[in-house]
């Protein structure tokens, strides 16, 4: 009776601890433990990403160049969004499924335990890649997150050091995604059939399955791109009978669904939050396994709205259009399913459901301006401005960002035993909450006044907009070092009172019915069987 | 407890291989978007690069009050073949039939392949620009040191706006590696 499932030894783990040491982290096989390096990696890379984006924002305090070259503040912009989007969003998330997704199933731990550890220890290689690219002649690739070519098919060795990064980062992903739904679907606990399963499982295996359909297809783009840059292909060069064009086809056929990677995990988190803190099963369950589905469906038919001006035919363009606005539909059932829960809840404001209703009430902000640009007239205006930035970090730092804190405040106490600091972290929240919306709500502004993105100087009357954005990013930068100093206290230093089994009231999945307060290194040898 | 394990071991890795299918087909499935892209731009019309341009069905009429003047450009991108229009520009009335007449040849010692792509300055005096005959619907293998004069035949459609009196037709020659190249 290993924990370790695939292994083929016959040592008997529950007998001794972990490795000691180094060596028990570059080994372990424990789910835990593999979650707990996942949430690591992500922060150390969301504040590396933090420190380029205060680069940027220093940069555009004042109109004028200040600080970087243009062609430096291109490299700023672009491995910002890299950084985030794959080196901090998705394995943060990845680092939830594997502390939760087999706790909140009865299952002893993720179905391939090996390939769990390879599938992190990928992502530090990718990341050295990616930013050890800043060094290489050229310095790392300035094309923009979404790497159109023919741009990226011109740049440097940077550019190929990102593509790498990519391709292994994706491979993480892909591994990881098959880890998460092969757990899921052959490692329940009997008796939890699907559609008892707890809203964040759902949407983890909603997103697994979305990840190995789009990671290949991004794999496959960058390899075009690989090969267009070296070995005389012409995938995208014009000149080479390619089309550009097609590029950003086969990249949105990726980047679309990869928006919802990056927040259906979030969706499920904030749906274990708010009925916890309301003393209310969420309403609707089976609608919001629906809404999940639906949105990753609709995810693969509307890629194209990213690029209206490329000069599509006006079917092309309706047809994406209406497409785009049907998503309203699903989202919009989850966000009302969440309000719904909190009515007549008997609700309470620790900080983790303080980000949970933070997060509806800022994303649903985001998927606002979200419909406003998917409007083709009014998003040929819009196109590449700041209005854009401010939708997609609506959806991204108040979406998925708030959901993973508030995951974190909920769960910390399951992981170390102890108590967060409440008073700390009620301060986060407020912190983040506000310099959040210094930070971006003005970009709203800037953007329907025409200012572009990415670029590193602007016309004089941006200048009041752009001080009071960079102020706000400071703030914001700031406001995550005192994130750093409450996780420290209690995880590494062990700080904080110590927690009870289940010591929010209201929260009802077998990590917190079943197990003591930090969860055991192995849990569910003997699965429960739920009546 | 043990024969529970290893089934679960043996369900387990035959959902892997299963989603390792998905994985495999989708990585091509963005290979397959490339064609499928191209088909749709054919069948729409969004970009006939390759195939002559349909006169339009009405009788075609010569617009007399105005003429237009046509430049022609070549240029080559990592290829060393001298490339040149063997007149600089012509004066052509919309809707007259007028053939030109380009020169390529090849200057290096192997025979080389290479592919012309047209491209129009104004960029929306592309609607307007019909050819019949172009060398660049279809990719061009040169002997070495072969020379070869290549005629296109074009059509300018009378609708073209009033206020465009200059269009510039250029040619990129480049060289065809592989078996991949637009066209043919």
């Amino acid at each position: 009776m290993s924990a370790v499932i695939d292994s083929g030894h016959a040592h008997d783990e529950q007998a001794h601890g972990p490795y000691g040491g180094i060596m028990r982290w570059v080994t372990t096989t424990n789910h835990k433990d593999i979650g707990t390096l996942y949430l690591w990696f992500s922060f150390t890379m969301f504040l590396v990403g933090g420190v380029l984006a205060l680069a940027i924002r220093a940069e555009l305090f004042r109109p004028g160049l200040q600080f970087w070259h243009p062609e430096f503040f291109n490299q700023l912009t672009t491995m910002h969004g890299l950084i985030m989007v794959f080196g901090a969003i998705m394995p943060a998330f990845v680092g939830f499924a594997n502390w939760q997704v087999p706790m909140m199933i009865g299952a002893p731990d993720m179905a391939f335990a090996r390939l769990n550890n390879w599938s992190f220890w990928m992502l530090p290689v990718a990341a050295t890649l990616l930013v050890g690219s800043f060094f290489v002649p050229g310095g790392a690739t300035a094309a923009g997150w979404t790497i159109y070519a023919p741009l990226s098919t011109q740049m440097g060795p940077g550019m190929d050091l990102a593509i790498f990064a990519l391709h292994i980062m994706g491979a993480s992903s892909i591994m990881g995604s098959i880890n998460i739904i092969t757990t899921i679907l052959n490692m329940r606990a009997p008796g939890m059939t699907l559609i008892r399963m707890p809203l964040f499982v759902w949407t983890w295996l909603i997103t697994a399955y979305l990840l190995i359909a789009v990671m290949p297809v991004l794999a496959g783009a960058i390899t075009m791109l690989l090969t267009d840059r070296h070995f005389g292909t012409s995938f995208f060069n014009a000149a080479g009978g390619g089309d550009p064009v097609m590029f950003q086809h086969i990249f949105w056929f990726f980047g679309h669904p990869e928006v919802y990677i990056m927040i259906l995990p979030g969706f499920g988190i904030i749906s274990q939050v708010i009925p916890a803190f309301s003393r209310k099963p969420l309403f609707g369950y089976s609608s919001m396994v629906y809404a999940t589905a639906s949105i990753a469906v609709l995810s693969f038919i509307v890629w194209a709205h990213h690029m209206f001006t490329v000069g599509m035919p006006t079917a092309g363009i309706l047809f994406f259009m209406y497409a785009t606005v049907l998503i309203a539909v699903p989202t919009g059932v989850k966000v009302f399913n969440w309000l719904t829960t909190m009515w007549r809840g008997s609700m309470s404001f620790e900080t983790p459901m303080l980000f949970a209703v933070g997060f509806i009430f800022v994303f649903t902000m985001g998927g606002f301006t979200g419909l406003i640009l998917a409007i083709m007239p009014i998003d040929i205006q819009l196109q590449d401005t700041y209005y854009v930035v401010a939708h997609f970090h609506y959806v991204l730092v108040a979406g998925s960002l708030f959901s993973l804190f508030a995951g974190f405040y909920f769960w910390v106490p399951k992981w170390t035993g102890r108590m967060y600091d409440e008073k700390l972290g009620k301060w986060h929240f407020w912190l983040s909450m506000i310099f959040f919306n210094v930070t971006f709500f003005p970009m709203h502004f800037l953007g329907l006044a025409g200012m572009p993105r990415r670029i590193p100087d602007y016309a004089l009357q941006f200048a009041g907009f752009n001080e009071i954005a960079s102020i706000g990013a400071f703030g914001f930068g700031l406001s995550q070092i005192l994130f750093l100093w409450i996780a420290l206290k209690v995880t590494v230093l062990g700080q904080g009172e110590r927690a009870g089994q289940r010591p929010w009231d209201g929260a009802d999945t077998l990590e917190w019915t079943h197990l003591p307060s930090p969860a055991p290194y192995h849990s569910f040898h003997e699965q429960p069987v739920l009546g | 407890m043990t024969q529970q394990t290893e089934n679960r071991g043996k369900a387990n890795r035959k959902l892997m291989k299963r989603l390792l299918v998905v994985v495999a087909v989708m990585f091509g499935f963005g290979f397959a978007l490339v064609p499928f892209y191209e088909r749709i731009c054919e069948v729409t019309g969004i970009r006939n690069l390759f195939q002559p341009d349909a006169l339009a069905a009405q009788n075609t009429q010569v617009d007399t009050t105005r003429n237009i003047s046509v430049e022609f450009d070549a240029n080559t991108q990592r290829l060393s073949w001298t490339f040149k229009p063997l007149q600089a520009s012509v004066s052509v009335r919309p809707g007259e039939v007028t053939q030109v007449v380009y020169e390529v040849r090849n200057t290096l010692g192997r025979s080389v392949t290479g592919q012309a792509v047209p491209s129009y300055s104004p960029q929306q005096a592309a609607l307007y620009f019909r050819k019949m005959e172009c060398f660049c619907f279809r990719q061009q293998t040169l002997a070495p040191g072969e020379v070869r004069r290549m005629p296109v035949v074009f059509v300018i459609d009378p609708k073209l706006p009033p206020e465009l009196d200059t269009v510039t037709l250029s040619y990129t020659f480049f060289e065809v590696n592989g078996a991949r190249g637009g066209g043919e």
